[in-house]
């Protein structure tokens, strides 16, 4: 196996590292280049911060082949390069989708395990991984071994959300969904302020549902944006066109404080005061940004971090409006900031969701942004929240035992199935994951 | 009433490769039936497993290797059962770095193999089914390598420029029998082939190559550079004097 050496960014393209990668294309030579040099797997690198950083990495994206599908009972098997757009396109028109889909297509099948992902619908249909009937797991020795939350169920639930850490997902079996149509009707309202909002999201019966928040209005606007409610449309599927790319790196002003409060008012005002239902294909609705390939480069060479945590009920309407003031006060907001709500389905260990509201903001990677992070950080461990590990690029590690209160029991179980510490990324490593 | 018309099958040839993997797929969503050729049979059968998926008629794999010309008369006969329109798409070919083969000129004979006489044995046997059923493409995948001969990797370019002179000639020979004939001649691709060499550039994806072949079938074209790009790029490096080219080495 031949070796790339390539710099290696998160999504955010804030954290990077210099790696040495392999892309093997066959299952013989991934055995091999991991049996040869044992080193963590990752996908299409959709993680925002570290979580796919390391200095030798093996890139799964070639090894992504669909190996059966039940059309009666929906069950399919897969490599875990298979990306969920390529889910949603080929079994779309035979009317079954993935159960839930994160935010973007370009998600791999592995990705989606090793961080539990979770979609519109979590409320309803949980996260990613309780849909994973069973997966194949490689050992840093090379061998294999097929686990499920009956035959393994401390290992399952130690991979599922798992960062990589306890092997190499090799393939998995899960239940798609029925998909009814191609379209979805999304009836989209304004949202005054953010009391609005959480009365809408706890009133809400749809089942999908995402806020859009504009980050830069403040006092009596504060928390005002958009509410998503959708369900399935008739219309059959339509594979999506080719996307477009963004070139190169935004110049720095294109994320700027008035720039993006000019965008954030016009995204608000584009929906009329009474609402509005727009049709629109799954993609679309789905994976709203993957009609622009590169997106991230919008916010230019330094990049941005993500924070995304979830608050507990009873704590999110007292500190949602503590982030938000120090989101807006910061100038470092971009319009990509969602509200939602989640419910309490989680597949593994170190799974994100619990029952409450999860706000995600993207924040300009300047200087000021390091001292904001650790605001909202410190804020989401005093609620009682969670950091979501998929996007994180700045928490502190003393706070993850309290985020996660099942690391005891994952560190016990990634030390016996990885002693020899070869899945550690520079997440895990930044964050003393592994104790 | 008319029935329903008669389901393509693609022959490949060498189809672990990763634009063979890509054009067998989209071969697949086309409804198309599949056979697929090479030496590494369980990946092969991924494949299959994969196309079945993904919606072929028929997905089988079976083991050809470019240098044993005796396993090649058991599959011809094979397809001499079938009422598909039959076609055929030739991926194999091996580029050992070139210091490998100054170090070990034995190795040049493989590369010939695999690269040309093979696939030229192959397609010769299948040559006369598609000419008796009077239609059916055939693609065979040679090598802007082939275009002229550099210090790099003159091994594999000589053997691709003999592929693609015997394309040629096939496709005069079958051409007249509504049999038509594809040389297709790809860039730089993002392939294992590829993977962490220096110097790349212009680098396309396979998904893309393959989607290229496809509208080349369509098309009725003859010889393809893909990316469409390349046509110049080589145009430019084949106008270069031989007494200037033998001092470069690009």
């Amino acid at each position: 196996m031949r070796w790339k050496n390539d710099e290696l960014r998160g999504w955010g393209g804030a954290l990077k590292t210099q790696a040495t990668l392999a892309r093997p294309e066959r299952h013989s030579a991934l055995k091999a280049t991991l049996q040869d040099t044992p080193c963590p797997a990752i996908g299409a690198r959709r993680s925002y911060g570290d979580a796919n950083l390391a200095t030798h990495a093996i890139d799964m994206t070639r090894l992504d082949r669909f190996i059966s599908f039940d059309k009666e009972t929906g069950l399919l098997e897969a490599e875990a390069g298979v990306t969920i757009a390529d889910m949603l396109n080929t079994f779309a028109p035979m009317g079954f989708m993935p159960a839930t889909m994160p935010g973007t297509g370009f998600a791999t099948l592995g990705g989606c395990i090793a961080n539990d992902v979770h979609g519109k619908n979590h409320h309803l249909a949980g996260s990613f991984g309780q849909h994973v009937e069973s997966l194949v797991l490689m050992g840093a020795d090379g061998k294999s071994q097929r686990i499920s939350l009956k035959s393994k169920p401390k290992l399952f639930r130690a991979t599922i959300g798992g960062l990589g850490q306890t092997g190499v997902i090799i393939s998995a079996r899960l239940h798609l969904a029925k998909c009814p149509a191609g379209r979805m009707v999304v009836h989209e309202r304004r949202m005054e302020d953010l009391d609005a909002f959480l009365d809408a999201f706890n009133a809400s019966r749809a089942d999908f549902q995402v806020g859009w928040l504009d980050m830069t209005a403040k006092g009596i606007h504060m928390g005002r944006g958009i509410m998503e409610e959708a369900h399935f449309s008739h219309d059959r599927y339509i594979r999506p066109k080719k996307a477009r790319a963004v070139p190169f790196n935004a110049p720095g002003f294109a994320m700027s404080r008035p720039v993006v409060k000019a965008f954030n008012w016009l995204y608000y005002k584009r929906v009329p005061e009474d609402g509005r239902d727009v049709e629109r294909p799954l993609h679309k609705f789905f994976f709203p940004l993957d009609g622009i390939r590169h997106w991230n480069r919008l916010y230019g060479k330094r990049g941005f971090h993500q924070f995304q945590c979830v608050l507990p009920d009873d704590e999110a309407p007292a500190t949602l409006p503590l982030m938000l003031e120090a989101v807006a006060s910061s100038g470092l907001a971009s319009p990509l900031s969602v509200l939602k709500r989640l419910g309490h389905g989680r597949g593994g260990m170190m799974s994100f969701p619990m029952e409450g509201f999860t706000l995600a903001v993207d924040i300009v990677n300047r200087s000021a942004a390091k001292g904001l992070l650790a605001r909202l950080n410190e804020l989401a461990r005093h609620a009682g929240g969670r950091v979501y590990l998929a996007k994180d690029s700045s928490l502190e590690a003393a706070y993850l035992p309290d985020m996660y209160p099942e690391l005891a029991d994952f560190r016990a179980e990634v030390e016996k199935a990885d002693p020899s510490r070869a899945f550690a990324t520079d997440l895990v490593n930044r964050l003393n994951v592994r104790g | 009433m008319q029935g329903s018309p008669t389901p393509n099958k693609w022959i490949i040839l060498g189809a672990t490769s990763a634009i063979a993997r890509a054009f067998a797929r989209q071969c697949a969503e086309q409804g198309a039936s599949l056979l697929l050729l090479g030496r590494d049979l369980p990946e092969l059968k991924r494949i299959a497993a994969d196309c079945a998926v993904r919606g072929a008629l028929d997905a089988q794999a079976m083991a050809l290797d470019a240098r044993k010309p005796g396993q090649f008369q058991a599959i011809i006969e094979r397809l001499k059962t079938s009422s598909d329109i039959l076609n055929a798409a030739v991926f194999v070919g091996s580029m050992p770095e070139q210091a490998a083969i100054d170090a070990d000129p034995g190795l040049i004979d493989g590369v010939v193999q695999d690269s040309f006489t093979g696939p030229a044995r192959f397609l010769h046997l299948l040559a006369p089914l598609l000419e008796e059923r009077g239609k059916g493409t055939i693609i065979g995948v040679g090598s802007v390598a082939g275009d002229r001969g550099r210090v790099g990797n003159y091994v594999y370019g000589a053997a691709k420029a003999g592929f693609a002179t015997y394309l040629s000639g096939l496709r005069n020979r079958l051409g007249r029998k509504g049999v038509h004939v594809i040389t297709v001649k790809p860039g730089f691709v993002d392939t294992s082939m590829t993977w962490g060499i220096e110097g790349m550039f212009l680098v396309a994806s396979p998904e893309d190559i393959a989607a290229s072949l496809h509208k080349a079938v369509v098309k009725k074209r003859n010889v393809v550079y893909t990316p469409f790009f390349w046509r110049y790029i080589m145009l430019i490096i084949r106008l270069i004097p031989e007494f200037i080219f033998k001092k470069l080495s690009i």
